[in-house]
């Protein structure tokens, strides 16, 4: 007797790692990923876009600023041209930008910052307009400062910069860690998002291919054969592996990727940025280097990793018997969205709330988040990082395994009766209803 | 071949199936026959042990249903499909090796058939490029390769064209000749009358009657005669139903209590009798006649 479980598993693995799309996705998206790395290193370091800007400077607030390389300032003569005529000016001038300082009455600072106008041939630049504002505000204070008698040099001085060291209080000396809250947060909040992605991705699949099976009339032939709980299992294993499979590649490509591009293309840029592992080795005395080094270390490794191929399935598993039960429920994919937006719900919350989770991982909403099982694999695993009582770790895996296996009897139930349905506009109340059948 | 034994099903409050006993003998060919809504494909998917019976028991032979019994049995559902995006040869391979199969048999068998109805081109088309006839038979041999003893169809012929209908009795009843338990369910009672040799009769959930279906159109008879004669006849009576002229001769539709012995006699006397028969319902009319007056005792 062959193992029906096994069988499903191979046509489900079988038939999406044959598609076209299954290889151009798995081949585009670490491309797609790499570029998104790239691109920003690649823009930061292109040339920069020269503009030389006019200025008509009635209350001789600039004069004799000459701007920046990027940016000179030339100035008109107030005496000789006006607003109009320095639009005239402009147009017909090889000069980007002009801009126009009024004086007003009487030389009042609050007057000439609400009256300053800038006009470009082409659009203005966000960059261009934040450093004439930078510029001008730096000026106008100057300037007020002045006027209240204070020497602007005095303040200057008197601005001070604090920078502190934070530490992970340990058991003792030897042990205390370096604070590498930065590097956590993003750790976290990198994990979580993949997992959201995964989970979304892979789980919506599951209900797609529930559904394909219903429309096309085939269930019932299978489930002759197999038992109903046999089929939707075949199928949630079947796709998470074609996940599986589909991020071990990635992770390679992307680790080939970046090994190339680094060594080759940029070993510059990417060694400053990224702090690359090579250039933090603690023999090489570099201050910086050994710093990132301490924080990677201060990190539970084993725990994240662990957490992460935990949170990563559990998460998967959970969500795609409760999509599996959704897809058994409706005939077409257009019917889904009434009960899709309950079901995902708690997923986006989750992602809506990261970002307070990362800010303060052991407050309450961190810890609530991270036990409800339908929050958890992303709530979890943005906390991870940040070294989590081991109880709270154990707590909210036992919770989401005991969930699992609550909504896959659930949702197995469901799914025996909603493939047998056809035609059939579903409610909630009917899905209940199954339960008991 | 499958005993039904005071088996219901109930959905929510809805009953599906009240108390019915079911005997279908080894060997036949099955007629599961009545309305849609009878309860037919309720009773079907017990049989394949796709829902259970709230209470009853259904046997196997002379054991209880057991899930390795799904094997033994080929199931055309009424909502039947393939995978549109597989290919036909790989399809069949996993329909057959799901139903217990070795990967050698399954190919095997599957070259067998895929010759016999003439389809060995379809192999490595997918689903979705074959015409609905083509499609059909594809869906038939996936049923019969793994040579089911109990063969169930639901609806077989709803969706088939002429051409296939008549094949595929052709090779159903060649099935049953070489062994196979043959059980066809359909509303469409007068579809399956030629072939099928015992038939059960369902409504509301409710057997109506069970038999060979000879022996119930003989209790069902009403004693309606049909004669045809060379020569025009004066009958008087009440009992005429019909008559009309054909090119075969003056034909009278009677309705008596009693064999019409003495009139057979007389007509053949006088040499113009050309043929005398007498009229068995058909399963429609018993249908109808159990529906409007209870079963006849």
């Amino acid at each position: 007797m062959n193992n029906p479980i096994l069988l499903i598993i191979q046509r489900e693995f079988l038939t999406r790692v044959r598609k076209k799309t299954f290889l151009l996705v798995t081949l585009i998206a670490p491309v797609l990923f790499a570029a998104l790395m790239i691109v920003p290193g690649l823009l930061a370091s292109m040339p920069e876009d020269h503009k030389s800007i006019v200025v008509l400077d009635q209350p001789s607030l600039l004069i004799p600023e000459e701007g920046t390389e990027q940016y000179a300032l030339d100035y008109l003569n107030p005496g000789e041209f006006d607003l109009e005529l320095a639009k005239d000016f402009l147009r017909n001038s090889e000069k980007d930008a002009l801009l126009y300082i009024p004086s007003g009455e009487g030389w009042d600072p609050d007057f000439i910052r609400k009256n300053i106008l800038l006009y470009g041939k082409e659009d203005i630049s966000i960059e261009l307009q934040r450093f004439v504002e930078n510029l001008l505000e730096d000026r106008i204070n100057k300037q007020k400062l002045l006027r209240q008698g204070v020497d602007p040099e005095v303040v200057e001085q008197a601005k001070t910069f604090v920078s502190i060291k934070s530490f992970t209080l340990g058991e003792d000396d030897a042990s205390e860690e370096t604070s590498a809250t930065p590097l956590k947060m993003g750790l976290g909040y990198i994990a979580g998002m993949l997992i959201y992605f995964f989970i979304f991705f892979y789980s919506v699949q599951v209900m797609r291919g529930v559904i394909e099976e219903k429309t096309s009339r085939i269930v019932e032939v299978i489930i002759s054969s197999v038992r109903p709980y046999q089929l939707m299992l075949g199928k949630i294993l079947g796709i998470g592996l074609v996940g599986v499979v589909q991020f071990l590649i990635w992770i390679i490509l992307c680790t080939t990727i970046y090994g190339v591009v680094s060594t080759f293309i940029f070993p510059d840029l990417l060694a400053q940025s990224a702090g690359a592992p090579g250039m933090g080795a603690p023999d090489m005395g570099d201050v910086a280097g050994l710093q990132i080094f301490d924080m990677i270390r201060s990190i539970n490794f084993p725990l994240v990793l662990g957490g992460f191929a935990f949170y990563f399935f559990g998460g998967y598993f959970l969500y795609s018997a409760l999509f599996a039960a959704l897809g058994s429920a409706i005939d077409q994919e257009a019917d889904s969205q009434q009960f899709m937006l309950p079901v995902t719900a708690p997923m986006i919350i989750a992602i809506v709330t990261a970002m307070n989770v990362i800010q303060e991982p052991n407050g309450p909403l961190a810890f609530w988040m991270s036990m409800f099982p339908l929050t958890s694999p992303i709530s979890m695993m943005i906390r991870l990082p940040f070294g989590i009582p081991i109880w709270q770790v154990l707590l909210s895996g036992a919770i989401l395994i005991a969930t699992f296996f609550a909504v896959v009897g659930l949702a197995g139930k469901i799914y025996r009766v909603g493939i047998l349905m056809y035609g059939k506009k579903v409610t909630w109340k009917e899905l209940y209803k199954w339960l008991k059948y | 071949m499958i005993t039904a034994k005071k088996v219901s099903k109930h959905y929510s409050k809805k009953i599906a199936l009240d108390q019915i006993n079911l005997n279908i003998p080894k060997g036949s060919i099955y007629g599961l026959l009545g309305p849609n809504g009878a309860g037919k494909t309720s009773f079907i998917r017990i049989m394949n042990q796709i829902t259970a019976p709230d209470t009853g028991a259904v046997y196997f032979g002379d054991s209880p249903l057991q899930p390795s019994d799904i094997a033994r049995i080929g199931y055309l559902p009424e909502e039947r499909g393939l995978y549109k995006k597989m290919k036909v040869g790989e399809q069949v391979l996993y329909l057959a090796k799901l139903k217990g199969l070795t990967a050698s048999q399954a190919k095997e068998r599957a070259r067998m058939w895929f010759e016999r109805l003439d389809m060995v081109s379809f192999w490595d088309k997918k689903v979705e490029d074959l015409s609905k006839g083509m499609a059909q038979k594809v869906q038939f041999v996936t049923t019969v390769l793994h040579e089911p003893e109990l063969l169930i169809f639901d609806e077989p012929f709803t969706g088939f064209d002429p051409i296939n209908t008549n094949l595929i009795k052709k090779e159903i009843k060649r099935l049953n000749s070489e062994g196979a338990t043959v059980v066809f369910s359909t509303h469409r009672m007068e579809s399956v009358e030629e072939i099928c040799d015992h038939i059960g009769l369902i409504n509301n959930g409710k057997v109506m009657v069970e038999g060979a279906l000879l022996d119930i159109r003989k209790h069902y008879k009403n004693g309606t005669y049909s004669i045809v004669t060379s020569e025009p006849f004066d009958y008087q009576g009440d009992a005429l139903v019909y008559n009309d002229v054909s090119h075969t001769g003056f034909s009278y539709v009677l309705k008596l209590d009693e064999y019409p012995t003495q009139l057979v006699v007389d007509l053949a006397a006088k040499g113009i009798l050309v043929g005398f028969e007498e009229i068995l319902p058909t399963v429609s009319d018993i249908f109808i006649d159990i529906v409007e007056n209870g079963p006849k005792a």
